[in-house]
């Protein structure tokens, strides 16, 4: 060091304390000085007086001083040289633990000086008698990939690291699996390797067996690194799935939760080869058990362990038919749980047990949360939706719930029951008075909407709906751009079905919308409207008071494609947000690239469908780079048509949409539709800020509205065939 | 993979910080900070921002966070978190702020221990305990001896045992613990009763002994082939690393080689015929909206043999209340005016027996319209010798080479705590 540090201070105190002649000054030092670090404090200034203390036959000491090192190797890289002595003396230590400490440490310091004087012990210690230097070893070929591949490419590391998936020891094998996954991940996300490079860790057959072997044998945490590489493993024949599945299953038993559903994920990708009906049925079956087990886990892997049963009941969703009692919310239960659970109580939900379902959700709906209570509302609507027999029964559990004028309970029962309405038109008129009741209680932009869609829909069957809908023309300019929306159809509808009485009123709303109101989609509407009236009032019935198609609640909310991509990601981020992963590990432009190169380059895999939707999925990479539920929808959506345009452009793109029945705009509707946990039902139909003003700018209409009053709006009746009429516009 | 492992305080102070790889600087302590610690109104254990996913468990006044960013095995990541959580109060007793701060050092050889560049690596605590302690270690000679034997354990195919172990007396323990789970509603009805067991075992057997493990169990993984004998349906079984798990799936016989000292080998839920141990009556009346009246019997549900102890009931009073006057004949009970429960705790009801507390609650008068939300009352209670699922351990055989015969016990525990509810 140049420049002394002051001789006053804390650092000095501890330089001092550093060279005292008594050891355990010393030691006592070397702690304070990893506590400065550790909470931010600067203390590289103290590094040689700290290196001076490496040479030491206390364990202890020495692992605090190689803390210390690893910290700040990388600012003073020619002082670290000092140390490569020692830790090169080290790795020849008889103590195994010293010597894999010196192996593990090297491999952190990550300065370019010291990486030339560690590949001749590394070489040494990956083929070390003791099996604990050996895996430590392995790890420590990952560690140098990452800061020098070239290094580990031109020392046979690789070659090494393969041979090693013989070893005897089964903690080696898992270390080593970890080692080469790791490398093999970081050598395909180079954007410079071609499409035809296999990777760095192919999974043979004669490797799958040893792995096999060492999985019974080895810890949790290797378990997992092997159940990973086995997803990978491309099967060769049926018998080859079926074995892999009977060699797993038992894994299902093992304590530790990651352990189980790493072992969830082979299944279900090895699965994907077998045709043996009963071997099916029986994989599928003890499953189950053990899901449900991991309830009583903590709550976060609860969490984790509840979105990744929601995407398995998405897949095969007689998994869990008998056990919806299990996912019934305790009051303690942390919300994002209770949340989750309530999903998957709609879609366990059946004739058989909606009974206890509904009166389960009612408890919810007095609980003190507004969050929660409003899901639990929004639970039972979809309920309603899903069974037919058991509306009526939801409907009379929202009647009391309305029934306790809580304001919020009232909005949400009032917005599923618009729900319910389009469901079951005609069935339940008589409780709109009801609903009418409340009107004066509702400030909440969607539960207004919601109702005013009622009172138009059912104009002719309301004595006073002009009087009702002259409140929100009066208010007219003061209401969000959603009420507006729906007032202005709303009093067309009146004034088709009841022309006489309601003319003052249409040409008030009219008015008002095409001269007052700053929306240009407000505007716009009520233009169309104006003309459509004053041209041909046929065509406008035609238009305004066209028949809709029943809503229904979707099986699935990702896409087909892409749920069997999360399912082979079981327990992973990417299974937990149900996102494909480019979407937030954030490679951008490069990593889509690759990703679509891998896809087309396997033709047995996903087919050019997948790749399709990567290549739709990967350009949202970068502007998804920050991930609020709604806002990158608003990016994506233009985006995403613009690919999808592009590609219909060419004939072969064009049929290969056409034919199949998920194509990457399909796949766009759902993963923004469905993303950060919206309810399957897009129940929300003009909230501002959802992803629909993006879509509505874009001249398509929304696909979910209650109201399809414009012509666009139309032409795409319903979320699940949206392509076939986009394919027509173009 | 996991990149850094942080502890902060409840302020947001970084206790302990370890990058293991280098996607990150330090300063990733502070985005953590910002968006978790001092936003009240986090939703996710999970946060990803950018591209970077932070995983948080709260553990009493601290944050245990590990940061990636790769689309990381999300169940991987907090398994491991609570297996340093279970290391933490293995070694130090408990883990809060004082405990981290006062062992900093041995926390940081830990970490470095059970995780090497990302990747979790054993974290058997009596293995552990074999090299990591909390006096230093001196290597000597001797101690590579030592270690030499250690580190063949710790990667060894029995990891979690010494081969060397001997005891004068050969003698087993074993615990049948239960954790009954019980949601009824206000009508009586059971909504939900299920348990979720384990058994515990502290082993202290010479040698490499070999356990065969027998219960009255039953696996029913089907449910349409019910038995009608008195065999206990377990609906699902999980064991701890050492058992056979092949050996179980091929002939469901339980059996292993156990570590030393104390373990948890199984874990077992089961859901039909759950005998509940303490009957609650509760009748709750709101009179007016000034008071509330409470009568709340309950009722031992056992053997007169037995007897239930520890016995807690928190029984919810609205938001708005002043004073409660309560009468009881047995235990104790007290209005807690900072959690809105009154709290009567019984130290022992003998099985067949019945409690009465009368309780009426003043409250205040308010504006608002707000709705009493009637949380569920919360019982607690411990029940020695009594399975709610009926569990019996059948037998517990160790063969060991030398022959010695060993002296086994086996004990039953029924308890509850925070998950045993009757709404009212």
């Amino acid at each position: 060091m140049s420049i002394r540090a002051p001789r006053k201070g804390e650092n000095y105190e501890l330089s001092v304390d550093l060279n005292s002649e008594y050891r355990e000054k010393r030691k006592d030092a070397i702690k304070r000085t990893i506590a400065s670090m550790t909470v931010g404090k600067d203390v590289s200034g103290l590094f040689p007086d700290v290196l001076k203390n490496m040479q030491t036959d206390d364990l202890e000491q020495k692992k605090l001083v190689y803390l210390y090192l690893m910290n700040y190797a990388k600012t003073q890289p020619e002082l670290v040289i000092l140390a490569v002595n020692t830790f090169v003396k080290d790795t020849d230590d008889p103590n195994p633990l010293v010597r894999a400490l010196a192996i593990r440490t090297m491999g952190c310091l990550r300065a370019e000086k010291i990486i030339d004087y560690l590949c001749d012990p590394l070489q040494k210690c990956l083929r070390d008698e003791n099996p604990y230097v050996r895996k430590t070893a392995a790890l420590c070929v990952a560690k140098l990939y990452d800061l020098k591949p070239e290094l580990v490419i031109d020392n046979g590391f690789l070659e090494q690291l393969q041979e090693m998936i013989s070893d005897s020891n089964p903690m080696v094998v898992a270390n080593t699996v970890a080692a080469l996954t790791d490398i093999h991940i970081a050598a395909t996300s180079q954007p410079s390797t071609s499409s035809s490079d296999p990777g760095i860790f192919v999974i043979t057959t004669n490797i799958l067996n040893k792995l096999l072997i060492a999985l019974n044998e080895c810890s949790e945490w290797g378990r997992v690194a092997i159940l990973n590489a086995l997803a990978r493993y491309v099967a060769q024949d049926e018998k080859e799935s079926e074995h892999i599945c009977e060699r797993v299953v038992p894994q299902f038993q093992h304590v530790n939760g990651s352990v189980v559903l790493a072992a969830v994920k082979v299944i279900m990708i090895h699965m994907r080869g077998v045709h043996r009906e009963d071997l099916i049925k029986q994989l599928v079956r003890k499953m189950a058990p053990p899901l449900v087990t991991l309830l009583s886990s903590p709550p976060e892997v609860q969490w984790v362990a509840l979105r990744n049963i929601n995407l398995l009941l998405q897949k095969r969703p007689d998994i869990l038919s008998n056990e919806m009692r299990v996912f019934f919310c305790k009051y303690n239960d942390p919300l994002y749980v209770k949340v989750e659970k309530l999903d998957i109580m709609v879609r366990l939900a059946s004739e058989k047990n909606v009974d206890a379902l509904l009166s389960e959700l009612k408890e919810y709906a007095s609980e003190v949360d507004v969050d929660f209570v409003r899901k639990s509302i929004k639970a039972i609507g979809q309920t309603a939706v899903k069974i037919d027999e058991a509306a009526e029964r939801c409907v009379n559990v929202l009647l009391e719930l309305i029934a306790t004028r809580v304001s919020y309970v009232v909005q949400e029962a009032v917005v599923v029951m618009k729900d319910i309405f389009r469901k079951y038109p005609e069935t339940y008129e008589g409780i709109i008075p009801i609903l009418c009741a409340n009107l004066d209680e509702l400030d909440e932009p969607e539960a207004k909407a919601s109702l005013i869609w009622i009172i138009g829909e059912y104009a002719k069957k309301i004595d006073n709906a002009d009087e009702l809908l002259s409140i929100f023309v009066d208010a007219f300019t003061e209401e969000s751009y959603s009420v507006q929306l729906q007032t202005l159809t709303a009093v067309v509808k009146l004034f088709l079905k009841k022309p006489d009485s309601s003319q003052g009123i249409v040409q008030k709303v009219l008015n008002t919308a095409t001269k007052d109101c700053d929306s240009p989609d407000v505007r716009d509407r009520a233009y169309i409207y104006w003309r459509l009236l004053s041209m041909d009032p046929a065509a406008a019935k035609a238009v305004v008071l066209a028949h809709r198609p029943p809503i229904s609640i979707p099986r699935t909310t990702v896409a087909p494609a892409l749920l069997e991509e999360l399912l082979g990601e079981v327990s992973s981020l990417a299974s937990v947000y149900h996102k494909p992963a480019e979407t937030f590990v954030g490679r951008g432009r490069v990593g889509a690239d690759s990703v679509r190169k891998g896809a087309e380059a396997a033709d047995d895999q996903f087919s050019t469908q997948k790749a399709l939707q990567t290549v739709v999925a990967g350009q949202q990479a970068e502007n998804l780079l920050d991930f609020d539920d709604d806002a990158p929808a608003l990016d994506g959506q233009p985006k995403g048509l613009a690919a999808t345009e592009v590609l219909s452009q060419t004939p072969a793109a064009a049929n290969l949409l056409a034919g199949t029945s998920s194509n990457p705009l399909d796949d766009l509707v759902s993963i923004f539709g469905s993303g950060g946990g919206l309810a399957p039902m897009s129940a929300v139909p003009f909230g501002p800020g959802s992803a629909i003003p993006g879509r509505g700018g874009f001249g398509f209409g929304q696909p979910m509205s209650p109201a399809p009053a414009t012509p666009a709006i139309k032409s795409q009746p319903q979320q699940h065939h949206p392509q076939d009429d986009l394919l027509g516009l173009f | 993979m996991i990149s850094a492992f942080f502890i902060f305080n409840q302020k947001g102070e970084v206790l302990i910080s370890r990058l293991y790889r280098t996607d990150f600087k330090r300063s990733i302590a502070d985005v953590f900070r910002i968006q978790v610690v001092s936003n009240s109104d986090v939703r996710s254990p999970i946060i990803t921002l950018g591209s970077t996913s932070f995983f948080h468990v709260r553990v009493n006044n601290l944050y245990v966070v590990a940061v990636t960013k790769t689309n990381a095995n999300a169940a991987l990541v907090f398994e491991f978190c609570y297996r340093f959580i279970n290391i933490c109060k293995s070694y130090f007793g408990k883990i809060d702020e004082e405990s981290v701060k006062n062992n900093f050092v041995v926390i940081y050889e830990l970490i470095d221990e059970i995780n090497d560049f990302g990747y979790p690596q054993n974290s058997e605590i009596d293995t552990l305990k074999t090299y990591i302690t909390t006096e230093s270690i001196v290597s000597s000679d001797y101690a590579a001896e030592e270690s030499s034997k250690i580190t063949s354990q710790a990667t060894g195919v029995t990891s979690w045992r010494r081969a060397d172990v001997k005891y004068k007396k050969n003698e087993a323990f074993v615990d049948v613990i239960e954790i009954v789970n019980l949601s009824m509603s206000a009508k009586g009805n059971v909504l939900r009763a299920d348990v979720d067991g384990h058994i515990q075992m502290r082993a202290y057997l010479s040698g490499t002994p070999e356990c065969k493990f027998g219960l009255n169990d039953k696996l029913v993984i089907d449910k349409n082939e019910r038995g009608v004998s008195d065999a206990v349906e377990l609906d699902d079984c999980r064991f701890h690393q050492c058992v056979r798990l092949n050996d179980f799936d091929a002939s469901r016989t339980i059996s292993f080689i156990p570590p030393d000292g104390e373990f948890e080998l199984m874990r077992y839920r089961s859901t039909s015929n759950v005998k509940l141990p303490l009957r609650i009556i509760p009748t709750v009346t709101e009179m007016g909206t000034s008071q509330v009246s409470y009568t709340i019997t309950v009722k031992a549900n056992f053997g007169n043999k037995l007897s239930a102890t520890n016995v807690v009931l928190r029984i919810p009073t609205p938001l708005n209340t002043t004073t409660v006057d309560c009468k009881v004949l047995s235990g104790k009970a007290k209005y807690a005016p900072s959690e809105n429960v009154v709290v009567w705790k019984l130290a022992r009801i003998q099985g067949g027996q019945e409690c009465t507390l009368t309780a009426a609650a003043t409250l205040t008068s308010t504006t608002t319209r707000q709705v009493w939300a009637r949380p569920p009352i919360d019982v607690d209670f411990q029940v020695l010798m009594f399975t709610a699922s009926g569990l019996i351990v059948r037998f517990l055989k160790v063969f060991e080479k030398s022959n010695y015969q060993s002296i086994k016990w086996v004990r039953y525990l029924t308890k509850a705590s925070g998950s045993y509810q009757i709404r009212f």
